[in-house]
């Protein structure tokens, strides 16, 4: 009985060192966001002068950087409502079509089948940012700069997507097939009458995943995007930055509200968003 | 309806080539032709309204040219630094989340991953602002409690790098905790069972089950982190705020090729550095095959 005491005591202080080494750790992974938090109520000539750091002195309070983001006079929300839009719809546009071709390859067996996957993983080997000067090239000689198709269109096909829906499927059973055909469905019509409605947990997994990726999208966006009234937010954000940090103000408010959405996004979707964002990975 | 339309959409053969025409299309315009139109381009010098033929001046110009060296050096780094950390580090991490060890796992796993949905963008900003070279900013204002000057974090390779992989740890931590949840999940817990019977110690049940059976999630992180690694651009581009960092100290492969054919509109000397790099990817990518034991027929993979 006294051994079993010793054994409690002992596990209990353990898990107090663990708890307590985990909240100065938590501490220190949160002190970007309060660095954050704080400096949007300082004016932003000290944010240049003192760059961001965990104090906010007497008299530097001001809640002028809030007041500018929300009075409408800054491109912020045009940004911020593009970078909804756009994530919308390049969402909706590639989730459809890679369950389309999806549906091909998980579905039926046809020549060639294998060279044509074979393509879909070449994909996955390659790296956008290799082919994205060419890429480029053609956009612009496609006339589609400074467009939503320019920077939609090359990122439709998403090889992990595919891949993803494919697997899904091939756990379907295959006599709902062999039901619909009885049944005197078309090929298209059991795809989008029978098979769809079937892949809602597959598609709203996808969807958090494509949505992380489109949404913090920046590289191809910014070499495509020219005019500020079509900036997405990341690249909105990125032109406030300049030597002369006259925006910092704006920046700073700006950054840390465009957290918010996700962060209310996570708190009510969390195990959808864990499990959406590791759908690639290691199957158990 | 035509009954040769009809018969088309009830035709199991037709079908699937229907179903894969989307990619057959969107692939051979925006993969097969750029790749194409790179090799041509690679061996060209492209200046408004005219071209030229330069052979293969563009390669021994890239294997001449400094920065090119310095970008791959830079990528390479950091993609090994944070192998070294974003392997143990999360992994450890996720064992003690799953272990009996803390109070308050579901807040504590929320906290780490909050991270991971922070744009880079933004991510980087505030990383450059808390590096800054003020004394007044959070980094100088942590040296100087213990005493030290401030210093201009940012311009100099090892405190550059310190800032440049902090921001990485911070961003990615959470997300490999979250893969190695999903591997500590697949241990079954019987094993466990079996080994307080046996009466293995925490480290040892840490050291013969969890470690050797977390291997096909460490695997899987490694890849990745091997790809994001060397592909990173974004993260440098914001703590440098731009692509000329001092010293080139932040510059990385892929920021040297954005330089070359985008800031600097040299199209042909770039797609001369974008086929070395598909070259080097695929490389990697048939070497990753091998070592998985893709290419043993008849084996599956782990």
């Amino acid at each position: 009985m006294r051994n079993y005491n010793i054994y409690k005591i002992r596990h209990y202080s353990a898990v107090m060192i663990v708890t307590i080494l985990f909240i100065i750790l938590a501490f220190i992974f949160l002190v970007p966001f309060i660095s954050i938090a704080l400096s949007s109520f300082k004016p932003g000539r000290d944010i240049i002068r003192q760059g961001l750091n965990l104090t906010l002195e007497e008299g530097q309070f001001t809640l002028d950087n809030w007041k500018m983001l929300f009075s409408g006079e800054t491109m912020y929300f045009t940004w911020f409502f593009n970078s909804i839009g756009l994530t919308f719809v390049q969402v909706a546009v590639s989730l459809s079509i890679c369950m389309f071709v999806a549906y091909g390859f998980a579905m039926y067996e046809f020549r060639y089948k294998s060279f044509f996957f074979f393509l879909v993983l070449l994909i996955m080997m390659i790296p956008f940012e290799i082919i994205m000067l060419p890429l480029y090239k053609q956009v612009i000689s496609m006339r589609m700069i400074n467009t939503w198709a320019g920077i939609i269109l090359p990122f439709i096909i998403n090889a992990s997507t595919i891949f993803f829906f494919k697997q899904y499927f091939e756990g379907l059973p295959k006599s709902l097939l062999d039901a619909g055909r009885i049944d005197g469905v078309t090929e298209y019509g059991i795809f989008f009458r029978l098979i769809v409605p079937l892949s809602v947990p597959a598609v709203s997994a996808m969807c958090i995943s494509n949505g992380m990726r489109v949404w913090n999208n920046f590289l191809w966006p910014l070499m495509v995007l020219r005019d500020p009234d079509k900036f997405i937010l990341p690249i909105g954000l990125n032109t406030l930055i300049t030597p002369y940090g006259n925006n910092y103000d704006l920046l700073i408010a700006g950054s840390c509200f465009s957290i918010i959405p996700i962060l209310i996004l996570y708190i009510v979707f969390q195990k959808n968003f864990i499990s959406g964002m590791t759908s690639g990975s290691v199957k158990g | 309806m035509s009954s040769r339309f009809k018969s088309f959409l009830y035709s199991q053969d037709k079908a699937p080539y229907v179903f894969i025409c989307p990619f057959v299309l969107l692939f051979v315009i925006f993969f097969v032709y750029p790749i194409i139109s790179t090799v041509i381009m690679s061996f060209e010098e492209i200046l408004p309204g005219q071209v030229e033929f330069l052979g293969l001046k563009n390669y021994e110009k890239l294997f001449s040219d400094r920065s090119f060296w310095i970008a791959i050096r830079n990528s390479v780094v950091y993609m090994v630094l944070t192998l070294i950390l974003l392997i143990p580090i999360p992994m450890v991490l996720a064992c003690i989340l799953d272990s009996k060890l803390v109070i308050g796992k579901g807040f504590f796993r929320g906290v780490f991953f909050v991270p991971v949905l922070t744009s880079v963008v933004v991510a980087g900003t505030i990383f450059r602002l808390m590096f800054g070279e003020l004394p007044g900013s959070l980094m100088n204002r942590v040296l100087a409690f213990f005493g030290h000057e401030p210093i201009k974090w940012l311009f100099s390779y090892g405190t550059g790098y310190t800032a440049l992989l902090l921001l990485a740890v911070w961003r990615w931590t959470g997300m490999n905790i979250v893969y190695f949840f999903a591997g500590l999940n697949n241990i079954p817990t019987e094993l466990y069972e079996a080994a307080d019977i046996d009466g293995a110690k925490g480290l040892q049940k840490f050291r013969f089950i969890t470690l050797p059976l977390l291997k096909p999630s460490r695997t899987y992180v490694i890849t990745i982190s091997v790809f994001a690694g060397l592909r990173m651009f974004t993260e440098s581009y914001m703590l440098w705020s731009g692509n000329n960092s001092p010293h080139e100290i932040g510059l990385t492969i892929i920021g040297y090729l954005y330089r070359q054919g985008i800031e600097q509109n040299e199209m042909g000397y770039a797609s001369a550095v974008g086929l070395v790099l598909l070259v080097l990817a695929m490389i990697l990518n048939l070497s990753q095959l091998k070592v998985s034991g893709f290419f043993k027929k008849g084996d599956s993979i782990e």
